[in-house]
């Protein structure tokens, strides 16, 4: 079997051009790669916004579900198929905003699942409206005053939550993002990486240049250390830290499940007749 | 010849332990029965009760009559008395409350003090049960075997209980023995007792159902119940998820990653639902999805029964797709229905609906065994070589199904499904060909879906002159009613959907423009199937007959209306 990264790369994107979601899908493509993943192992669950549209163009199995609803078909389908790689792909409107409870609760689920969030701090397909991640005083057609909400912190909500893989990554640095991806797919558990990315249409603030003045790689001594992590989560405005903040796997969802040792559900034989003596429960 | 039991307390005084041992232990000796229960939305006092009939072969109603009331609260005597028969008899608590003066029918049974000395209050239930043996004259042997089985892993626990059973059983003894007649026991060989929810959630789980997901809602979490409890033993498991939206959403994602899933919930859980309905319809994802109605809007009453959401679940989810709705509407059937359900699922790829109510869900009865061998478990899905390649998810076919395969099925073949419109490969589109292509290629699943239809079900009188019509948990009150009526000379048939949609319409276009008479009988306010029947066929049902107050119809509400109608 090759491992060549533009075996993923496929369709004609509906980006705009100098988009960030170019580099995260190369970044993507290049990590199934070096992890020599074939397509049909793995699966890219998403919800609805441009991001999302990325199961459309990397070519492995895709379920492009509903807006802020990637999360449950990927847990779902990792009950069904623990042999699936499964990576959840979206924005951070649908991930953070139509999709918090989700977010929230998928941590405590903790299952096997990759989160790669990219991150604009905008809405793009609906036109540049204010994200849960968007800076206060940002003015948009519907926040004409400006943003009057403090931005929800992903990862230090991911960290309070018991999160076992919370990363940083920027779309401008590339070779960081894909081994980050890497090590998020390799990881057993919920692994988290909000992924930092200019949207060229519609966030004027946040720009590639923005970000790339202020990214800086920190010496990340234990990623065990769950209080540094914090302290790095907590880092934003002139100098924001890119890294794996935490890195400490604990028991997953799929562990929990007695009925998932052994063969995956979806192939294993199933006849009703087997399943008689149920009724003598109540006889 | 039947008896008529009704129990009643404040909730948690455990009414239910006891009908669930008296029941099992009456079944077990040969007793055909029912058992329902009226139950407030809440955890501790207010006012429950449950009522259990022994009556001839499997009787499908329960009745206000009591030849025996169990009061383990005084209230209960005052709101129950004037349904207790003249020659029934009330056992109580004498150290609890008085009986009025005059009251010559109580069977006094110090309940709390007898528990007490066979080693704790808690069993104050057995001793109750105990007493109730007595008075319909049967020995204990039957439920001391049954207190044994239950508790076999607890040490000293049944041998308590026993001794409990046993000092009711003497005590009533002192007043009244064998003071009631049992009807003839059925034969041939054992029989289940079991409730509405165990029906569908031993259904689900022997049709290849691996996964339930589903947040608690009454009266449907007893399928959840059901399914949790045997996740340590058998292939399925059962997640709670945070919210409906993500119930739904896991179990399209189970099922397109390969296995038969399934969610349950209620109207105002099904409300979060619907986006994930439309999903379904999108993306063909195979799902069965049991709703157990209750009254609404919004919160309604929590425990009471109703059939209002029927309009609601023909039209749940934006935008046009193929749906099935199937209900439960009797123990001995919903089994093999909800089967049904899994199996159009995923040959339809579509979401099947499966409607039932806290009526049925809550109701105990005594049924024959299910034949397992009649389930059936075709998943539809590709084989090697089977498909024309490369595998594309949504390829135009001439039935409107597509070949399905599942992710990681094919080395090298990917699966992708998509909410937006798409194209054969599941890519998104905006073009108007392929738009068109692909609501006809869904639309087209309906025709031979429709035909899977099973037509209403047909009891009474062949040429009938009134026609009773209903749907779902309201089978056996019906039938009941056309019993009563026949009885008092009135051509009467009952035509009973268990299919609503897409609705079978040969029988209902056949007997509607023959019979005289005709009455819509449902627990809504608005017909809904009435409107329903109209709306398919262009045919009035001529009248309804509607209960809204949360609580399931009576024989006898149904046979005075019709009677009252045909009067005037």
């Amino acid at each position: 079997m090759t491992c060549k990264a533009d075996q993923f790369i496929i369709g004609e994107t509906a980006w705009c051009p100098g988009c960030g979601n170019f580099a995260i899908r190369e970044a993507l493509s290049e990590a199934l790669a070096d992890l020599c993943l074939p397509p049909h192992e793995v699966l890219l669950v998403s919800g609805i916004g441009q991001a999302a549209k990325i199961p459309h163009y990397i070519r492995v199995n895709g379920f492009n579900g509903l807006h802020g609803r990637a999360l449950p078909p990927a847990v779902g389908a990792r009950i069904a198929n623990k042999n699936l790689k499964v990576i959840v792909e979206s924005g951070d409107g649908d991930s953070y905003g139509e999709g918090g409870n989700h977010f929230i609760h998928n941590i405590r689920r903790n299952p096997d699942i990759a989160h790669f969030v990219h991150d604009n701090q905008v809405y793009g397909l609906t036109k540049g409206q204010a994200s849960p991640t968007s800076e206060p005083g940002m003015k948009t057609g519907v926040q004409v005053e400006g943003v009057a909400m403090p931005p929800l912190n992903p990862l230090s909500l991911a960290l309070v939550m018991g999160a076992g893989f919370v990363a940083r990554c920027f779309s401008g640095e590339k070779e960081h993002l894909k081994e980050t991806m890497k090590a998020a797919i390799n990881f057993s558990g919920y692994a988290l990486i909000d992924i930092l990315q200019p949207c060229v249409s519609f966030n004027k603030v946040n720009t590639h240049g923005w970000y790339k003045n202020r990214v800086f790689f920190p010496e990340i001594e234990d990623p065990g250390d769950w209080s540094a992590a914090m302290e790095l989560s907590r880092q934003w405005g002139e100098q924001i830290p890119l890294g794996i903040f935490y890195n400490k796997p604990h028991q997953t969802f799929e562990e929990s499940q007695a009925a998932l040792e052994g063969e995956p559900l979806s192939f294993r034989p199933f006849n009703p007749e087997d399943y008689s003596s149920l009724q003598e429960d109540f006889l | 010849m039947e008896v008529n039991v009704l129990i009643g307390g404040a909730a948690g005084q455990g009414m239910e332990t006891i009908m669930n041992l008296l029941g099992k232990a009456l079944v077990r000796e040969g007793f055909g029965l029912i058992y329902s229960k009226d139950y407030m939305s809440r955890v501790r006092g207010g006012h429950n009760f449950t009522r259990l009939r022994i009556a001839p072969g499997s009787p499908w109603t329960t009745v206000e009559s009591a030849d025996v009331m169990v009061a383990l609260n005084e209230e209960t005597y005052y709101i129950h008395r004037d349904s207790l028969t003249p020659s029934g008899r009330v056992i109580y608590d004498p150290e609890l409350f008085k009986l009025p003066e005059g009251e010559t029918r109580g069977v006094p049974v110090e309940l709390k003090k007898l528990a007490e000395e066979a080693g704790g209050r808690v069993m104050a239930n057995t001793v109750a049960v105990g007493a109730l043996l007595v008075l319909m004259g049967l020995d204990i042997q039957a439920v001391e075997e049954l207190l044994k089985d239950t508790f076999a892993h607890k040490e000293g626990v049944a041998e308590k209980n026993i001794k409990a059973l046993k000092a009711g059983y003497d005590t009533a003894a002192r007043t009244c023995s064998a003071c009631f007649d049992l009807p003839p026991k059925n034969e041939g060989g054992k029989k289940l007792f079991i409730d509405g929810n165990q029906v569908l959630g031993m259904g689900a789980l022997a049709s290849g159902c691996r996964f339930l997901s589903a947040y608690p809602m009454t009266p449907s979490t007893g399928i959840m119940n059901y399914l949790a409890g045997k996740s340590p033993e058998y292939p399925v498991v059962v997640e709670q998820a945070e919210d409906e939206i993500a119930a739904i959403n896991m179990a399209l994602g189970a099922s397109y990653a390969g296995i038969r899933a399934m969610t349950c919930t209620s109207g105002g859980g099904f409300s979060l639902m619907v986006e994930g309905v439309s999903l379904a319809g999108m993306t063909e994802t195979p799902i069965v999805i049991a709703v157990a109605m209750r009254p609404g809007p919004a919160t309604g009453l929590p425990t009471r029964t109703e059939q209002g959401d029927l309009e609601f679940i023909l039209h749940s989810g934006h935008g046009e797709f193929p749906r099935a709705v199937l209900s439960a509407t009797s123990h001995e059937d919903a089994f093999y229905r909800l089967n049904k359900a899994f199996e159009l699922a995923d040959r339809y790829q579509t979401p099947v609906f499966f409607l039932s109510d806290q009526n049925f869900a809550d109701t105990h009865r005594s049924i024959e065994p299910y034949d397992f061998n009649r389930l059936a478990c075709n998943r539809h899905l590709v084989e090697e070589g089977g498909f024309e390649e490369p595998y594309k998810r949504y390829r135009i076919t001439e039935s409107g199904i597509s070949p399905r395969a599942l992710p990681g099925q094919f080395e090298n073949e990917v699966v992708l499904v998509d909410s937006d419109e798409h194209d054969e490969n599941g890519n998104i589109i905006e073009d108007a060909n392929t738009r068109r292509a692909m609501v006809e290629k869904r639309m087209r699943k309906i025709q031979a879906l429709a035909e899977e239809m099973d037509e209403p079900d047909l009891y009474g009188d062949p040429h009938p002159d009134v026609l009773l019509i209903g749907w779902g948990s309201t089978y056996g009150v019906i039938r009941e009613a056309v019993d009563a009526l026949a009885a008092l000379g009135t051509k009467t048939a009952m035509l009973h959907f268990s299919d609503l949609w897409p609705l079978p319409q040969k029988r209902l276009r056949s007997l509607l423009t023959e019979v005289e008479k005709s009455y819509c009988i449902e627990n809504n306010a608005r017909g809904q199937l009435s409107a329903l029947i109209r709306r398919e066929t262009g045919l009035l049902a001529g009248g309804s007959i509607l209960k809204y107050d949360g609580r399931p119809f009576l024989p006898r509400e149904i046979v005075e209306e019709v009677q009252n109608d045909l009067q005037s």
